[in-house]
C-alpha cells in the first residue's frame, strides 16, 4: 500500500435511480457519475438521500428503479458480499468476539488468503491506520476513535478498489474527528482507491473531498469542488448548506440587465439576473462585504445597507458580526483585523460590490429544511 | 503526521468499572434472599447431608450401597444421558424459535412469548398429563399414525417419550436466556461480515452464532440441572426401563423411609451438578463476547 502498488479505484455511475419505501420516496431520478480514484463527499441534511445512496452502492438495498454500475459494470442485483468493496460504518462495527487482528484478518481468510501473506497484509494494514500494537486487544478495550481506525484496516485490507464510509465520524469528538480527517485523506493520497464518503458536516466534506455531491431531498442538487459550490451555489440550498450566508429579499426589478432588489427601503443591485419565473434573491458572504461607519468611506456603484450591530466576537483573523437590518434580516459580515470596529448597539452599513454576490431563485423549501 | 488528541474517549471496560459498586455498599441489597436461601435451603440441605453420613448408623455404607449397586450405577447414568438428550432437544428447538423472536415485528413477538409463557405458567403435572395423553399407544398421536396406515409407535413408557415430555417442559427454560443474548446482537455486525465478503450463511455461523454462545449455555446449564433433578415427567411418562435417579430418591425416603440411602443418593446427584458447573463456568465467563447496540 506505497505508492507502486497503488490499486485503481472504481468509477460509479449511477442513472435515474429511485428507491421507495412504500410511499416515502427516499431517492427520486438520482444521476451521480463517480471518477476512478475520487474523494467525493454525498452531504446533505437527514433524510436527503445520501446514506440510502450510499447503501445501493454497497448492495444493502436495491433500487426501485433505474441503474448502477461499478467500474463499468452493472451491479443490479448483486448481493453485497460479492461487491467487493470496504464499507466503514458509524457504529465502527467491528466483531466484539474477534481480537483487532482477527477482525482485519477475516475479510483475508473468506478470500482463502493464510499463512504468511495474511499476516503480511494485515500487519500492513494495522501499521497504515497506526494500530499495528493493538493486533491482541479486543474491540471493547478501545476507544471509539482506536476502533474506527481498525474498522478502516479491516474495510481497506483486501484492496477493494472502493471504500464506502457512512459519518465514520460522526460519534467522535471534535479534536479527534479533524485528527482522523486529515488521517483518512493521507491514506486516500496513498492508495488511489475511490472513496465516498456520506457526512451531514459541510466542513467535514470541504475538508475530505475532492468533489462534492449536495443532496436535498431526495436528489443532488449540485456536484462540484468546495470552492465551486462556495463561489458559485447553482440552489438556494446549496449557497446556504455550505458556508455561511446571509439572504436578502425584497422586490426586485431588472435595470439594464442588472437586478435590483429592494431591501428595507435601499435599493441594492447585484450583477446579472436569473433565468426562470422564480423571485431573485441575494446571497451575502460574510467576507465579501465590509462594515463602515454612516456615510463614511463612500465609493460610487457600491451597495450600502445601514443596520444595528446585535453581536460581535473577535475571532482572532479578524471580527464577526450580526448585523441587523431594518426589515429584520440578521446578516453576518466577517472583517478582516485592522477593519474599522464596532461595539454591540452601534449602526454599521454594510458595503459591497454588485459583483460580490449571488442572485440565486428563491426556494422557501431551503429554509425549511435547514432549520 | 500529527499524533493521536489526548481527548480520547474511555474504553467500554472502564466506564463499566467506574459503575461497579463494592461488596460493603451493596451486599444489604442482597439480603433478603440470602436470608430466605438459608432458611429454606442451606439448612435442609445440611440436614439430608449429615444423615446421609449418618443413618442407620454413622459411616459411609450408604454411599458404599449406592456405588455398589449396579442398578443404581445404571440408573445413574440413565439420568445423565437422558439429561443430555433433553438438553440436546431443546436447544435445537430454541434456538430458532429465539431467534425468530428477535426478528419478527413488535405483535408477532408477543405472541411468540406469550406462547412460551403460558405452558410456564400451567403446572407441570397438568402439562405431563396432557402428553400421557397425546403419547400413550391409543392416543392422538398414534391414532394419526395409523390413520396415515403407518404402524403406531410405542412412546409411553419409553425414554423417547420421557425425552419429548420433559424437552417441552423446560424448553422455555432454553429459549429465554438465548432470547435474552440473541437481543442485545447488534444485528448490524451481520451486514458488516457482507460486506466483507461473508456469505450470508458464513456470516450467521461466524458472527452472530458465537455471539449467542453466552446465551446457549447459560440455557444448557438450567436444562441440564433442572433435567437431572426432574421427577414428575419421568415418573408418569417413563417405564422401569426409563427411571430416573430423583425416582429412586422417592422410593428409599417416601416408600422405605430411609433418609440415609436418599440422602447419599441426592448427595451424589448434588457433587455431580457442582463438578458440571465447574467444567461450564470458564465457557461462561468469556470475557468479550458482551455486545450491545448503541442508540
Amino acid at each position: 500500500m506505497n505508492a507502486t502498488n497503488k490499486s485503481a479505484g472504481a468509477s460509479i455511475d449511477i442513472r435515474k435511480a429511485s428507491k421507495r419505501y412504500g410511499k416515502f420516496v427516499a431517492l427520486r431520478d438520482l444521476d451521480l457519475s463517480i471518477r476512478p480514484g475520487e474523494f467525493m463527499t454525498l452531504l446533505g441534511p437527514s433524510g436527503s438521500g445520501k446514506t440510502t445512496t450510499l447503501n445501493l452502492i454497497a448492495g444493502f438495498t436495491e433500487v426501485s428503479s433505474g441503474s448502477l454500475e461499478i467500474g463499468g459494470k452493472s451491479v443490479l442485483g448483486l448481493p453485497s458480499h460479492k461487491r467487493n468493496i470496504g464499507v466503514v460504518f458509524q457504529h465502527y462495527a467491528l466483531f466484539p468476539h474477534m481480537s483487532v487482528g482477527r477482525n482485519v484478518a477475516y475479510p483475508l481468510t473468506l478470500r482463502g488468503i493464510s499463512g504468511a501473506e495474511r499476516e503480511g497484509k494485515v500487519r500492513h494494514a494495522l501499521d497504515m491506520v497506526k494500530m499495528a500494537d493493538f493486533a491482541h486487544r479486543y474491540p471493547n478495550e478501545l476507544s471509539g476513535g482506536q476502533q474506527q481506525r481498525v474498522a478502516l484496516a479491516r474495510a481497506l485490507v483486501f484492496d477493494p478498489p472502493l471504500l464506502l464510509m457512512d459519518e465514520p465520524l460522526g460519534a467522535l469528538d471534535k479534536k479527534l474527528r479533524e485528527w482522523l480527517q486529515l488521517e483518512i485523506k493521507r491514506i486516500h493520497r496513498e492508495l488511489g482507491t475511490t472513496f465516498v464518503y456520506v457526512t451531514h458536516d459541510q466542513e467535514e466534506a470541504l475538508v475530505l473531498s475532492d468533489r462534492i455531491a449536495v443532496f436535498n431531498g431526495g436528489q443532488v442538487e449540485q456536484i462540484g469542488t468546495g470552492r465551486e459550490l462556495y463561489d458559485n451555489p447553482a440552489t438556494l440550498f446549496v449557497g446556504r448548506f455550505i458556508g455561511e450566508s446571509t439572504v436578502l429579499r425584497g422586490k426586485a426589478d431588472i435595470v439594464g440587465g442588472d437586478t435590483v432588489v429592494s431591501i428595507a427601503g435601499t435599493k441594492i443591485v447585484a450583477s446579472g439576473k436569473i433565468s426562470g419565473q422564480a423571485a431573485p434573491v441575494i446571497l451575502l458572504r460574510p467576507e465579501r462585504a465590509v462594515l463602515h461607519r454612516p456615510g463614511t468611506g463612500v465609493v460610487d456603484g457600491e451597495n450600502r445597507l445601514s443596520g444595528i450591530v446585535e453581536e460581535a466576537i473577535y475571532v482572532g483573523s479578524g471580527s464577526k458580526y450580526d448585523i441587523r437590518l431594518k426589515d429584520g434580516t440578521t446578516a453576518v459580515v466577517r472583517s478582516p483585523l485592522g477593519a474599522p470596529e464596532f461595539a454591540i448597539g452601534d449602526t454599521a452599513e454594510i458595503v459591497f460590490r454588485p459583483g460580490d454576490v449571488t442572485l440565486l431563485a428563491d426556494d422557501a423549501s431551503a429554509d425549511i429544511t435547514l432549520t | 503526521m500529527s499524533a493521536l488528541p489526548q481527548t480520547d474517549n474511555q474504553t467500554a471496560g472502564e466506564r463499566a468499572a467506574a459503575r461497579r459498586l463494592n461488596l460493603r455498599d451493596a451486599g444489604w441489597l442482597a439480603a433478603p434472599a440470602v436470608l430466605l436461601l438459608a432458611a429454606v435451603l442451606v439448612y435442609p440441605l445440611a440436614i439430608i447431608v449429615l444423615r446421609s453420613f449418618t443413618e442407620p448408623e454413622p459411616g459411609l455404607q450408604n454411599y458404599i450401597w449406592f456405588f455398589g449397586s449396579s442398578v443404581n450405577m445404571a440408573v445413574l447414568q440413565r439420568t445423565f444421558v437422558l439429561s443430555g438428550w433433553v438438553t440436546l432437544a431443546s436447544l435445537i428447538c430454541a434456538y430458532p424459535y429465539a431467534y425468530a423472536m428477535t426478528v419478527v415485528g413488535k405483535n408477532l413477538r408477543l405472541i411468540l412469548i406469550l406462547c412460551v409463557l403460558v405452558p410456564f405458567w400451567l403446572s407441570g403435572v397438568v402439562r405431563t398429563l396432557a402428553w400421557v395423553i397425546l403419547l400413550q399407544d391409543s392416543g392422538v398421536i398414534n391414532s394419526f399414525l395409523r390413520g396415515l396406515g403407518l404402524s403406531p409407535v410405542k412412546l409411553i413408557r419409553t425414554q423417547l417419550g420421557v425425552v419429548i415430555g420433559m424437552t417441552q417442559v423446560l424448553l422455555p427454560f432454553m429459549i429465554l436466556p438465548i432470547y435474552s443474548v440473541m437481543k442485545g446482537i447488534d444485528t448490524r455486525l451481520l451486514q458488516a461480515a457482507r460486506s466483507l465478503g461473508a456469505k450470508p450463511w458464513r456470516a450467521f455461523l461466524q458472527i452472530y452464532v458465537p455471539l449467542s454462545l453466552p446465551g446457549i449455555y447459560a440455557g444448557a446449564i438450567i436444562v441440564f440441572i433442572l433435567s437431572l433433578g426432574f421427577y414428575i415427567t419421568p415418573a408418569l411418562l417413563g417405564g422401569p426401563r426409563s427411571t430416573m435417579l430423583s425416582s429412586l430418591v422417592q422410593n428409599q425416603v417416601l416408600s422405605l423411609l430411609n433418609w440415609g440411602r436418599g440422602g447419599a443418593m441426592g448427595v451424589v446427584l448434588l457433587v455431580a451438578t457442582f463438578i458440571l458447573l465447574a467444567i461450564a463456568a470458564p465457557l461462561m465467563r468469556q470475557k468479550h463476547t458482551q455486545t450491545r447496540r448503541e442508540k
